[in-house]
């Protein structure tokens, strides 16, 4: 599926300008496809940047148009909510690589006139904010009151802190790391190697002649969607109970619940999602290592900053552990910064950020709160 | 008003306005709150149970989990203007180490102790034979946190020989409080329930 020649209902801000990438290359025209929520004041001071995860989009609090379903954070973000549409002004843009209407490898190549495919730039996270970061300037926005992400948009929200400091007012990094593990790493390499295995990947020209790799696309997603439970989330929503039947069937059809829970994801991840953007996008999150990147300790990076930080991690996350959020928390003490950090009590994996999670919706609002007071919004 | 509110008040009166705060085992934030509101301060704190370190946020001041043993020694020379320890330092692992941390990190620092030379405590064990249990020494010796627990005089003579100043010293007895510049009287000992001293390096 080709979203760009099929434009979504949402607002583009597109550029005849340059992006020059962290790769050395550059981009020739950006377009960043986003959605805002609120009223932005006279002082352009109450504005939020929420930043998605990998296989987010720009729609965290309104409709889906592709799956109708409600905004991917709709219980964070909106009126009288912890990320308060009625007070705040929040955009959410999909990410550059993305496939929801951003640039990215589906995109049309000014210079070809055919879609990017595999001659896209490889981006990193970095590039993700300095686009993002060309989207606030547009608006005339000087200084963003936060920028909130969880996963990779945790990833992006400390990239902004490191590079753009005297931008933002605080920083909510949540169930992330400030680099990509070997394990990390290496449950992304599943899901490339399962796309890339499909024939009808077509070295990455599917688009161009016509197939579709939605076999691969989809394991990929059933691989990364484990990561994102938990084994005690698994038990109590599964357990080993069958699949509409009775008895096993002692051959290899969807038997129990989970299996058949796995290949819907798998399934209906293909309708809303591009291969090729999965790797790319996957691809940025492997490299993120905020320490090499700056050439500096994670303590010299954010070193007497005075954005103000809330960091959040959940008990039953493996996949980014409360342990790989702490680490940013002791270098942030370390370097003089005001840091809040938050552990939730939860066994519903690295997911539970997007989920019900009455204390972390309570820390959400009551720092976002004191940072609204300190601005005087 | 209860003894805590108490304590809470006298510290209070002790920080500058306007300046950077480190409370050291800030539980649910009552302190750093009164400084907040009171003092104008920027508070942080750092809390070994997270579910008060969550109910800190909630209240928007900034805290996170931590070990007062383990953890102090990340914080920069001077970061703070002034760190606090409120009935906290009998609970660590290192009294002597913590309080070398205290005014490393804080240009100050303000130290709150029970008094084990309280005369209640003293006759508690003196007559009684029995492990003392008081309005601030309220648990049982086997459930205690209570590791290292001092007298007034104690907790002077370890400030002496780290060369540590203590330029005053608030004393508390159910009815009467006292306040000194320097050193408190000999028998405040005896008569204080509980002593919050100013010190520096």
């Amino acid at each position: 599926m080709t979203f760009e020649q099929n434009k979504l209902p949402c607002s583009y801000f597109t550029e005849k300008k340059s992006l020059l990438l962290e790769n050395g290359t550059s981009i020739d025209e950006l377009t960043v496809a986003y959605e805002s929520y609120g009223k932005l004041n006279k002082n352009k001071t109450n504005a939020i940047i929420v930043c998605h995860a990998l296989s987010g989009d720009q729609f965290v609090a309104s409709k889906n148009p592709i799956t109708e379903k409600d905004g991917w954070w709709d219980r964070m973000v909106g009126p009288g909510k912890p990320i308060d549409t009625d007070k705040y002004f929040i955009i959410c843009a999909n990410v550059l690589g993305g496939c929801i209407g951003s640039t990215g490898p589906t995109s049309i190549n000014p210079n070809t006139n055919e879609a990017y495919g595999l001659s896209f730039p490889v981006i990193t996270i970095s590039d993700m904010v300095n686009a993002q970061l060309r989207l606030i300037n547009n608006f005339g926005i000087e200084k963003l009151l936060a920028v909130i992400g969880g996963s990779m948009g945790g990833m992006q929200v400390l990239e902004w802190a490191a590079s753009y400091p005297e931008k933002l007012f605080s920083a909510i990094p949540i169930a992330t790391s400030s680099r990509h593990t070997a394990q990390n790493i290496a449950f992304h390499e599943l899901g490339r190697q399962a796309i890339m295995a499909d024939p009808e990947w077509s070295g990455g020209n599917y688009i161009k002649l016509g197939t579709s790799p939605t076999k691969g696309l989809s394991i990929a997603r059933m691989t990364a969607h484990v990561t994102y439970l938990s084994e005690a989330s698994l038990t109590k929503k599964f357990g080993r109970r069958l699949q509409d039947k009775e008895e096993v069937s002692f051959g290899f059809d969807a038997d129990f619940q989970i299996e058949s829970y796995l290949r819907h994801q798998g399934l209906t991840f293909v309708d809303r999602f591009d291969a090729n953007s999965y790797l790319y996008i996957t691809r940025a999150m492997d490299y993120f290592d905020l320490e090499k990147t700056h050439g500096k300790t994670l303590t010299e990076i954010f070193e007497k900053t005075k954005t103000r930080f809330l960091i959040a991690s959940f008990t039953g996350d493996w996949l980014y552990p409360p342990s790989e959020n702490l680490m940013i928390v002791r270098a942030l003490s370390a370097g003089g910064v005001d840091v809040s950090f938050v552990n939730i009590e939860s066994d519903k994996g690295h997911d539970a950020f997007l989920l019900d999670e009455p204390e972390f919706d309570g820390a959400m609002r009551g720092f976002l709160d004191s940072v609204s007071k300190e601005v005087n919004i | 008003m209860n003894n805590k509110r108490i304590d809470l008040e006298l510290i209070t009166s002790l920080v500058d306005k306007k300046i950077r705060v480190l409370d050291v085992g800030c539980g649910n934030g009552e302190l750093l709150q009164s400084l907040k509101t009171k003092n104008d301060v920027i508070g942080q704190g750092l809390e070994l149970k997270q579910e008060r370190v969550n109910q800190c946020v909630e209240k928007g001041l900034s805290a996170i989990q931590g070990d007062a043993d383990k953890d102090l020694s990340l914080y920069p020379d001077q970061s703070f203007d002034c760190v606090i320890l409120s009935q906290t330092i009998q609970a660590t692992g290192d009294p002597k180490l913590i309080l070398k941390e205290l005014i490393r990190i804080g240009k100050k620092a303000i130290v709150s102790i029970p008094n084990f030379g309280y005369w209640k405590v003293r006759l508690s064990l003196g007559i009684n034979g029995r492990m003392p249990r008081t309005k601030k020494l309220i648990y049982n010796w086997y459930d205690t946190p209570n590791i290292h627990l001092c007298t007034i005089l104690d907790f002077i003579n370890l400030c002496n020989e780290l060369n540590i100043q203590i330029e005053k010293t608030i004393t508390l007895s159910s009815n009467n409080n006292k306040s000194y510049n320097g050193l408190p009287n000999k028998l405040s000992n005896l008569f204080s329930e509980e002593a919050i001293f100013l010190i520096k390096s």
